[in-house]
């Protein structure tokens, strides 16, 4: 039997996969039509029951969060998916999105309904052209089919479903920053309390949910939750998609069971690249702090992953063998959280600086050991005491890779330079042990 | 170049979107760069009394997105992703490549307005590393010499279809329409999803 269990991705290998056709033609949009036969309350219990957790990074449960949003206050509720997906090494939303945005907008409808939302929008990132093409169609196709706009499927229940393209900031995928930028102001995190189930989108009660999370509503209402609830571990439940990157021999999205390990999926990833052997890697994206190969039997859940001392974020398993240097992945990662910081607080905005100051020093061989500890030092004083996560995130590769790989930064020191050949990791190395295919 | 009346229609409609139009400021400057290539003071202008703003807060908001440009980008615009993993598999020699190739810095144009180059962050797409996109169209799995194949076929008017996108590459302003939420009636062409995004669903199907 196959460890692994598609589901979101279960038809995207047919041609047509991406139009209301190809969908339906798969069952698509019969959960919708059971839903919306439904009471709203009961549509959050089956979530609720399902056990699933949030997929854009915190995994926090999704049934509970709609079950937040006040009922009666006689205010507009809002609906807003996050694909802004931007997390270093994270890369599921947008093939979903490209492959079958249809369930993602099934999704939407049966969240609306149940929070009791007439507005909904999808805050996409704006360097994706086409899966803006495929997602801005689908949504013209599903209003045209009855399941946006007015009167959906003659239930009485309305919904209208805008996209709205972002224009390049990681930031904006931070719950408060991306409502902040859909209002059309600079994406810069908000204080919480309020959270936006309370006061979000126009100081309306606001759902906040990743794509994954809710494109996988519809399968939970069309099977029951009991189905959903029986894969998965004890407390996460179900299938998600794991994207496996960097130096394995065939890299790509992975749709398993919560739980499953990195040493199964490399086996089905054909392992690290022939003649090398794994170094580090990230178990959730680059915010997620770094695992090495004592990790390979870790069970990839939520928690699992935590008691090993990371998180398991977006389950982007960024894969790098031993011709990777430590140092200048961490300083990349740290250059990529200095450009996005939103500079709203001084802790991340200078402290993220002053990273990258030490870092590439320390790259080139210059400076001292202490400089090592003025890096832990100073992720201390950054790691919650900013305003949002993006902080804790940039620390989490310097305090993991200093735990784990201190020698190699001290070599650095030693040698006065960088000790690897940077032609080794590419793809393209000629070195007889370096081509990956 | 003034605005006609037909850009004001686009404008209405795109702010009649939304519950508040200032949430239309986004998709409104995506446009601005569709007419102009990038974002003129006379957009800027534009935008703000459209939605009853200050020019400074339209500005504050321009400069904060990476992707509104405030001088012309080529008409293919070239993002080579210098994210660690793309970095690593080879997107820092790509980038070194083009750069010398085309005899241009970080975010300038060659000469003849035709390509300009960005390092760009992390694309959503790290198994198809390294990755290159062209006017926010995906070149997956690049090398070295693939990269100025395509920036040279570009320049000869002739660019190769991106590996997962529409049949034909879009110039800077075309896909910026679409960015803006202009349909160009193109979702339907390209693969539903490459390789990698299908190795799962394949090997389930093999029962492994
Ligand atoms: C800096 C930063 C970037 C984030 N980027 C994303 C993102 O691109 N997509 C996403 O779904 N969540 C992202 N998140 C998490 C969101 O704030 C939020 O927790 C999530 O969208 C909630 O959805 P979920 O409960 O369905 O997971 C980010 C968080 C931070 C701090
Ligand atoms: S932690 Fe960084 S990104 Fe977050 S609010 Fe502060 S400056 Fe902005
Ligand atoms: S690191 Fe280049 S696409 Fe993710």
């Amino acid at each position: 039997m196959s460890k692994l269990t598609p589901v979101l991705s279960a038809n995207w290998d047919e041609k047509d996969s991406f139009t209301i056709a190809g969908y339906k033609r798969n069952g698509g949009y019969k959960a919708v039509e059971k839903a919306l036969a439904m009471e709203p309350d009961a549509v959050i219990q089956s979530v609720k029951d399902s056990g699933l957790r949030g997929r854009g990074g915190a995994g926090f449960p999704t049934g509970m969060k709609w079950g937040f949003i006040p009922q009666g206050d006689n205010k507009e509720h809002y609906f807003v998916v996050n694909a802004d997906e931007s997390e270093p090494g994270t890369c599921k939303d947008t093939p979903l999105m490209m492959a079958n945005p249809h369930v993602l907008i099934e999704g939407i409808i049966i969240g609306s309904y149940a929070i009791r939302a007439n507005h909904a929008f999808i805050y996409i990132r704006g360097e994706v052209a086409h899966v803006i093409r495929r997602v801005q169609q689908a949504i013209e196709d599903a209003y045209k089919a009855g399941y946006l706009g007015k009167n959906i499927l003659g239930k009485g229940f309305d919904l209208e479903l805008i996209l709205h393209v972002g224009a390049g900031a990681y930031i904006c995928g931070e719950e408060t920053a991306l409502l902040d930028s859909l209002e059309g102001f600079r994406g810069q995190p908000r204080l919480r309390p309020p959270f936006p189930a309370i006061a979000g989108l126009y100081a309306r009660p606001t759902i906040v949910n990743n794509v994954e999370t809710v494109a996988s509503v519809p399968s939970i209402i069309a099977n029951g939750p009991e189905w959903f609830a029986a894969i998965g571990t004890e407390k996460s439940k179900g299938y998600t998609l794991y994207s496996l990157s960097g130096h394995v021999n065939n890299p790509g999205q992975f749709e398993a069971p919560l739980g499953i390990t990195l040493r199964e999926l490399l086996e089905l990833a054909g392992g690290i690249r022939n003649g090398h052997k794994l170094k580090f890697w990230t178990p959730g994206g680059s915010s997620t702090p770094l695992f090495t190969d004592a990790h390979l039997d870790t069970p990839l859940d939520y928690e699992g992953v935590s008691a090993a001392g990371s998180m398991l974020g977006t389950k982007a398993l960024q894969i790098f063998d031993e011709t990777t240097c430590i140092v200048r992945a961490v300083l990349r990662w740290t250059e990529f959280y200095k450009h996005e910081s939103c500079g709203k607080c001084t802790p991340c905005r200078e402290g993220t600086w002053w990273l990258v100051q030490i870092l590439k020093d320390l790259e080139h061989g210059k400076g001292t050991a202490e400089d090592l500890d003025k890096l832990l030092d100073l992720c201390d004083n950054i790691m919650g005491r900013s305003f949002c996560a993006l902080a804790d995130g940039a620390a989490s590769p310097i305090i993991s890779s200093i735990r784990y790989f201190k020698d190699e930064y001290l070599q650095h020191l030693a040698i006065g330079g960088c000790p690897f050949d940077s032609v080794a990791s590419t793809i393209f190395a000629t070195s007889p042990a370096g081509g990956a295919k | 170049m003034p605005f006609t009346n037909e850009d004001f229609t686009v404008i209405d409609s795109i702010i009649n979107r939304y519950p508040r139009k200032r949430s239309a400021i986004m998709p409104l400057l995506h446009f601005a760069q569709a007419r102009d290539g990038y974002v003129t003071n006379e957009s800027i202008e534009t935008i703000a009394e459209k939605l009853d703003l200050e020019t400074a807060e339209v500005i504050a908001v321009v400069s904060f997105y990476t992707q509104y440009k405030r001088e012309p980008v080529g008409e293919y615009h070239v993002g080579v992703c210098i994210n660690t993993l793309c970095a690593v598999m080879g997107g820092d020699a790509i980038y070194e490549g083009l750069k010398e190739h085309l005899g241009i810095e970080n975010n300038c144009a060659t000469k003849d307005g035709k390509v300009s180059l960005e390092r760009i962050e992390c694309n959503a797409a790290c198994d198809y590393a390294p990755v290159v996109m062209a006017n926010w169209e995906f070149y997956d799995n690049q090398t070295v010499q693939s990269a100025k194949d395509l920036v040279d076929a570009i320049r000869s008017g002739n660019p190769p279809a991106p590996t997962r996108g529409p049949d034909k590459l879009p110039t800077w302003r075309e896909n910026s329409a679409v960015l803006a939420g202009i349909s160009d009636g193109r979702a339907g062409e390209g693969v539903s999803a490459g390789e990698p995004s299908l190795l799962g669903l394949k090997l389930s199907k093999e029962g492994k």
